[in-house]
C-alpha cells in the first residue's frame, strides 16, 4: 500500500476496487474487498469526494483486493483521526485473521502496542528488540505511578524508595519506578492525601526510549517498526 | 482481458468528466456555429466554390480530433502528479494497456466530436457523399495517430499546472499553420513550412471532403515519420520518468 498520492478522479470507490481486482489473477470479491475496508456504505461515493481517512481506506482496499500473503504498510495511518485510525485497525485485524501476514512501519508505538503479534524496534539502522510487544515491554524494568496531589515538590518525590525519576504535570504527579510496590507504600505514608491513583506497566514507547538511549543520556532517532502476523 | 478493463474504466472516468466534456466537445461545437452560421448561404468561400459551413465543418472535425487525442494522453501529466501510475506501476498492468487505454479514449472523444460536428453541419445544410466521407475519416484516423504519441510524450514530459497552456497553445497554433482557419494556399512560405507537419496532412485529410487531392506519398512519409520520431522520444520520456520510482 503506497503512503502517498491522490486516488484518481472521476470514478466511484466501488468501479476503483472492482477495476483494481479486473488487473490480478487471483483477486479477493469486490464486495468482500469493500467490507473489510469499512467502505460498504461508501462504495458509490466519487474518489474525489472523500476525507482523508476514506480515502486510505480506499488505498488499504486497492491494497487487500490483489489478495497478496503478505501486505506491507508504510505509516498508513499519519492524518488520520482516532476514530479513523481504529477503524483502520480493525480491518487491518480482520484482514491478518484471514491468515495473512501484515508488516507495517510506525512511529505510533502505541499502534504497534495495541495491534501488532510481533514488534521489532529498529534504531539507526539496527534492530534493538524483536519480540511479542509483552515480552519487549517486560524487558524495561520500570512502571509507572501516576495520582492526583496538587502542592507538593516532585524532586522531593524523586528520593522516596523505589522511585527514580519523579516529575508533576499540572495537579498529577508522574513517578518512574524501579520497584512500584515499595513506592506506593513509601508515597501512602508520606502524603495520605494522595488521590486517583494509578499504576501502569511501561508502555512499548517506554521500552523503546530505554533501549535507544545512549549512555550519555541522548536518545537515538526514532524508527520503530512493528510487524504483525 | 486486463487491457480492456482499464479502458473500460478510463472510458468512464472520461465521459463522467463534466468540464472535460463541456471544453473539449463543447469548444469545437460553438466555433463552428459562431463562423458557419452567419455565413450559411456562402457557396464560394474566396472564390473556391466551397461552402463555408463544409469548410469549417470538416476543418474543425479535423482540428476536435487532434485536440482530443492530445489531450487524452496529455492526461497522464495530472496522473503522474497526483501518483496515480506509481499505484499502476505495482499492478500486472502493463505499460502498453495503460497506453492502449489512453489512445483509446482519446479516439472515442474524437468521435463524438466528429459525431456531434457532423450533426451540426447538416442542420446548416451541409452534405457529405459516402465516398468521399469514408475516404476522409480513415485518412483523419491514420493522421491522428502522431498525436496520440505526443499527448503521451508531453504527459511524461511536462507537469499538472503547466500540462493545460502547453497543450492549449500547441493545437492552437498547429491549427492555424496548418490551414484549419483559411486557407493556405498552394505555394509560399506558410505552405513550404506546413507541408512537413502532420497537422497540414491531417487538414488535407478532412479536405478530402472539399474535393480536394488525396495524400501523396510525401504526407504518408511525414506522417509516418512524426510517428516514429514521437513514439522514440515518448519512449525515452517514459523510461526516464519511471526510472525516478
Amino acid at each position: 500500500m503506497l503512503q502517498t498520492g491522490a486516488l484518481i478522479r472521476d470514478v466511484k470507490v466501488r468501479e476503483l476496487v472492482a477495476m483494481m481486482a479486473a488487473l490480478h489473477p487471483h483477486p479477493l470479491g469486490v464486495d468482500e474487498a469493500l467490507e473489510l475496508a469499512g467502505l460498504a456504505d461508501i462504495a458509490d461515493r466519487r474518489t474525489h469526494k472523500l476525507s482523508g481517512g476514506q480515502a486510505q481506506r480506499v488505498r488499504f482496499a486497492i491494497a487487500v483486493v490483489p489478495d497478496p500473503a503478505i501486505l506491507i504498510l508504510d505509516e498508513p495511518t499519519v492524518g488520520m483521526d482516532v476514530e479513523a485510525r481504529r477503524a483502520f485497525w480493525l480491518s487491518v485485524r480482520a484482514f491478518a485473521a484471514r491468515g495473512k501476514t501484515v508488516i507495517f512501519a510506525t512511529h505510533y508505538l502505541e499502534e504497534a502496542d495495541a495491534y501488532a503479534d510481533r514488534a521489532i524496534l529498529m534504531s539507526r539502522g539496527r534492530v534493538v528488540a524483536d519480540g511479542p510487544t509483552t515480552e519487549i515491554r517486560a524487558r524495561v524494568g520500570t512502571r509507572t505511578i501516576r495520582a492526583t496531589l496538587p502542592d507538593v515538590n516532585a524532586s522531593g518525590l524523586a528520593s522516596l524508595p523505589g522511585v527514580t525519576s519523579a516529575d508533576r504535570r499540572g495537579e498529577e504527579i508522574v513517578l518512574i519506578c524501579s520497584d512500584s510496590d515499595a513506592a506506593i507504600r513509601a508515597l501512602l505514608d508520606s502524603r495520605p492525601d494522595v488521590r486517583d491513583i494509578e499504576i501502569a506497566s511501561a508502555g512499548l514507547e517506554d521500552a523503546f526510549i530505554e533501549l535507544t538511549t545512549d549512555p550519555d543520556g541522548t536518545s537515538a532517532e526514532a524508527e520503530p517498526q512493528e510487524a504483525l502476523v | 482481458m486486463r487491457s480492456l478493463a482499464y479502458t473500460r474504466f478510463e472510458l468512464v472516468r472520461t465521459f463522467r468528466n463534466g468540464r472535460l466534456l463541456v471544453f473539449s466537445l463543447g469548444f469545437p461545437l460553438i466555433l463552428f456555429f459562431i463562423i458557419a452560421a452567419p455565413n450559411r448561404n456562402e457557396h464560394n468561400f474566396n472564390g473556391s466554390g466551397i461552402s463555408i459551413p463544409l469548410y469549417y465543418m470538416v476543418g474543425l472535425v479535423a482540428f476536435g480530433a487532434m485536440s482530443g487525442l492530445i489531450s487524452s494522453g496529455s492526461r497522464i501529466a495530472t496522473e503522474r502528479t497526483d501518483g496515480w501510475t506509481r499505484q499502476l506501476r505495482i499492478t500486472p498492468l502493463k505499460p502498453s494497456a495503460y497506453f492502449f487505454a489512453k489512445v483509446g479514449t482519446g479516439y472515442a472523444l474524437a468521435g463524438v466530436t466528429m459525431i456531434l460536428l457532423h450533426a451540426s453541419g447538416l442542420a446548416l445544410g451541409v452534405s457529405l457523399g459516402a465516398g468521399r466521407w469514408l475516404e476522409m475519416t480513415g485518412l483523419i484516423v491514420v493522421a491522428c495517430i502522431p498525436f496520440a504519441v505526443l499527448g503521451i510524450l508531453l504527459g511524461h514530459l511536462l507537469t499538472a499546472d503547466s500540462i493545460g497552456p502547453a497543450v492549449g497553445g500547441l493545437v492552437s497554433l498547429l491549427a492555424l499553420v496548418s490551414g484549419t482557419w483559411f486557407p493556405l494556399g498552394s505555394h509560399g512560405f506558410l505552405h513550404d513550412v506546413a507541408q512537413f507537419l502532420p497537422s497540414y496532412w491531417l487538414v488535407r485529410a478532412s479536405h478530402v471532403s472539399l474535393g480536394g487531392q488525396a495524400w501523396t506519398a510525401g504526407g504518408w512519409l511525414v506522417v509516418a515519420t512524426w510517428t516514429v520520431v514521437l513514439a522514440i522520444l515518448a519512449r525515452y520520456a517514459y523510461l526516464r520518468d519511471t526510472a525516478r520510482v
